[in-house]
């Protein structure tokens, strides 16, 4: 018999007791690969590439003040910018209040949104009649989806933010991954239903040609309209978005706090099952002994005991997490938080080295109780 | 007859490791529901105790915050003419005009830009917000400084918003809008929705954002809370204005929504850790029924019936599940009072909040960590009652 099989066999010894602690790591694993896809995609995940030419120029202050309409000409003068586009986020209400029926709304120009938002995917014919018709509408498959609409579909949107109702169809469809759950309009629409709204926008979006212009960019922006009434800030699109996340709360601290706090419970758990796991094999230990295992051999049996309990929790909770991280990204962009979380190879990778590691630390305080032990004592152990 | 709980305690103390690994492992599980609760608490305490109920917010029809409010100077006197507001201390309809504005401060700590709300108000502003509150609802006073005076660029800043932000001391210079404005006194709000705010006169803020002629907002106080509630249909139903009027304390209740994506991230993590630590539980009573297969057989023989050994076990992990909670409190408690920060999803500006471990919040801390006892406690414990007496003592 090699020192592998006789592992498993042991490990699967008892088997409720190591069931149910499979079960109780996989549980503490699975949060574990949540918050670190939430940490990749926050702060480690690039963006698509096209999103990374992306930048974003609003007013310096705050998004309250609205950007001038000269400024978007003046922004396409700058070398490098292919595309500038208005945005304004109308957010608005659709039936009523109640988390389902939130998704984004923003006004811009359909002309030249698609040049900007290179990343959405809308048939030719459809973009056609969206930029025809100035009440239409370009909105998300899933939304389609989710609210069972089609093209033709009229849609009512009160206004929140702005004095103004929208009426609008549906004349486009547009495809991205990760999904984005958002409706776009012209924003002439807006500029009729209310005057006052006339020449401004909230922010505007702008395509860099190469990845090495946008910092160049964004700074020539900045300098053009230090002296104006309005000062800018350009950011790209990944920073804009940060700033939103850290708008939430020091989330840093957030997930390493439970990161932390996991860690801990899977290390308590393990060790827990390893103690009364040499526990009942006080004797068995001391036979093993005698026979002639060294104490390392009798360490290693026990410590690769832990992490075959551990790595197993640990695959179990990764599998486990790829449907609930899927379903969770679907949630939150219900909820208005621009997240986009997938389980990677490098975040399960992380997520199993994790569980090796707590594996190895909570075994190593049992294993070694049980490889000094007394030959004698053992034996005369009862339990 | 019942098995006396003295029994489950001591065999809780027998095995003094196995208790505590567990009851630490379910510590862990309580205090991160602690934390993410107490937040809550903090952050409902903030708008609930924010306002008074007998100040009507008024604001642009069909908007829902002072950020996206505006409607035109002109309007105001026609507002001020409505009956049933209170006199101010030169005998004139009590109302403010106001305008609220965000602008991005860095932290002093360096992790970052945050929006904090600059309020511009008239002085019949400050002093309704210094008139006696209701019950819970703190009103505002001068801890340092003097207040701002109108015509210069001066500003008050709340007290957290000196301790979170530089440049925020009374005799610094703040720099926003076209210019720098000087602090010249520091208020405190207790723990209101005001304490994320900044305060200025309204005329100079408005000329410094090119808002001139307009209010994004304005505040009328009503003589009495009847007088109130009659004053927000008066300024909704009249034609001219074309304004609503809402309770301030309503305007605020409604912001309690902006803890609506710590709720649901709290609950994904607190659902999760406690599967984990039923399972942690479940795997430790079913090693206590385990070894004591002999003693439970001799308990039957004795005379003790089957729910009596049943409801003795639950009762054990129920005890684990409680000692757990104790722990778990303990180790959240010296993070009450914490202050932090999270985005209003109304205003779009930060507010500040302090972590409250409320009675509310330790008693459902206990009540989850006694569901947690009491789901991986069960089926071990019918275990125990289902076993077989003749092979148990054999054994």
């Amino acid at each position: 018999m090699t020192l592998g099989s006789f592992v498993v066999r042991n490990t699967f010894r008892n088997k409720r007791r190591s069931l149910l602690t499979m079960i109780s790591i996989s549980f503490s694993l699975l949060l574990l690969t949540l918050m670190i896809c939430i940490w990749r995609s926050f702060y480690v995940d690039q963006v698509a590439p096209e999103a990374s030419r992306r930048l974003i120029i609003r007013d310096k202050v705050s998004l309250a003040f609205f950007l001038p309409a000269y400024y978007r000409d003046k922004i396409r003068s700058v070398p490098g910018i292919t595309a500038v586009v208005p945005m304004t986020w109308f957010q608005g209400r659709y039936i009523d209040d109640r988390p389902e029926h939130f998704f984004g709304r923003a006004a811009t120009d359909p002309d030249e949104y698609l040049k900007v938002a290179s990343d959405k995917i809308v048939p030719p014919d459809q973009l056609k009649a969206w930029q025809q018709d100035r009440a239409g509408a370009l909105v998300d498959v899933t939304l389609v989806n989710r609210y069972g609409w089609k093209i033709g579909d009229r849609i009512h949107i009160q206004g929140t933010i702005f004095p103004v109702d929208l009426d609008l169809t549906i004349r486009a469809i547009y495809h991205r991954d990760p999904p984005q759950n958002a409706l776009y309009f012209n924003t002439k629409y807006m500029e009729e239903a209310w005057p006052w709204f006339k020449g401004q926008a909230m922010w505007y979006g702008a395509q860099v040609d190469s990845p090495d212009h946008v910092a160049s960019a964004a700074k020539q922006i900045d300098d053009m309209f230090r002296n104006s009434p309005l000062p800018t800030r350009t950011e790209s699109e990944k920073a804009f978005l940060l700033g939103f996340v850290a708008s939430l709360g020091n989330v840093k601290a957030f997930i390493l706090g439970i990161c932390g706090a996991v860690a801990f419970a899977i290390m308590l758990v393990s060790a827990n099952t390893m103690a009364m796991s040499v526990r009942s094999r006080t004797r068995e230990v001391a036979v093993l002994k005698t026979l002639g295992f060294t104490r390392n051999r009798v360490l290693s049996i026990f410590v690769s005991e832990s992490i075959a309990l551990s790595v197993a929790g640990g695959v179990l909770g990764i599998l486990v997490a790829i449907p609930v991280i899927a379903g969770m990204t679907h949630r939150f962009l219900g909820l208005g938080i621009p997240l986009d979380m997938k389980v990677t190879v490098p975040t399960a990778g992380l997520s199993l080295l994790a569980a090796l590691f707590l594996g190895i630390v909570s075994g190593s305080l049992p294993a070694y109780r049980a490889s000094r032990m007394g030959i004698v004592d053992g034996l005369r152990h009862i339990g | 007859m019942a098995i006396p709980i003295s029994y489950n305690v001591r065999n809780l103390k027998l095995r003094k490791g196995l208790t505590i690994m567990t009851a630490l492992g379910i510590a862990l599980t309580v205090t991160t529901t602690i934390f993410l609760m107490a937040l809550l608490a903090g952050l409902n305490r903030a708008f609930v105790s924010s306002g008074s109920p007998l100040n009507v917010l008024v604001l642009r029809k069909g908007s829902e915050s002072e950020l996206t409010g505006g409607f035109d100077a002109t309007l105001f006197p026609t507002l001020k003419t409505l009956p049933g507001i209170a006199k101010d201390s030169h005998g004139e309809p009590m109302a403010s005009g106001e305008w609220d504005v965000v602008i991005v401060l860095p932290r002093k700590d360096g992790t970052g830009e945050v929006n904090v709300t600059v309020r511009g108000m008239m002085p019949d502003g400050l002093e309704m917000r210094m008139l006696p509150g209701a019950e819970n609802r703190p009103s505002v006073k001068l801890v340092e400084g003097r207040w701002f005076q109108t015509g210069q660029r001066e500003v008050v800043v709340s007290k957290s918003i000196r301790a979170r932000f530089s440049h925020a001391n009374i005799g610094d210079s703040m720099e926003f809008g076209k210019g720098s404005w000087k602090v010249v006194g520091v208020f405190d709000a207790g723990g209101s929705a005001y304490e994320s705010e900044i305060w200025g006169d309204v005329n100079q803020m408005a000329s410094d954002f090119d808002r001139q002629g307009g209010y994004s907002s304005a505040y009328v106080r009503a003589t009495d809370p009847i007088a109130a509630d009659a004053l927000t249909k008066r300024v909704s139903d009249d034609q001219r204005l074309k304004l609503d009027g809402v309770l301030e304390t309503d305007y605020y209740a409604k912001q309690t929504s902006s803890g609506t994506p710590i709720k649901y991230i709290g609950m994904v993590v607190a659902v999760i850790m406690a599967i984990g630590s039923i399972f942690a539980a479940m795997n430790t009573m079913y090693a206590a029924v385990a070894y004591r297969g002999r003693e439970i057989a001799t308990l039957r023989v004795i005379g003790f019936s089957r729910p009596a050994i049943l409801t003795c076990f639950v009762l054990e992990s129920l005890l684990l599940a409680l000692l757990g909670a104790l722990v778990g409190i303990a180790l959240m408690l010296p993070f009450n009072g914490m202050q932090t920060g999270t985005s209003n999803q109304v205003t779009f500006s930060e507010v500040v909040f302090a972590l409250r471990i409320t009675w509310a919040v330790a008693g459902y801390a206990i009540l989850f960590a006694l569901v947690m006892g009491f789901v991986g406690g069960l089926a071990p414990a019918w275990h125990a009652a289902r076993q077989n007496i003749l092979n148990a003592l054999r054994s």
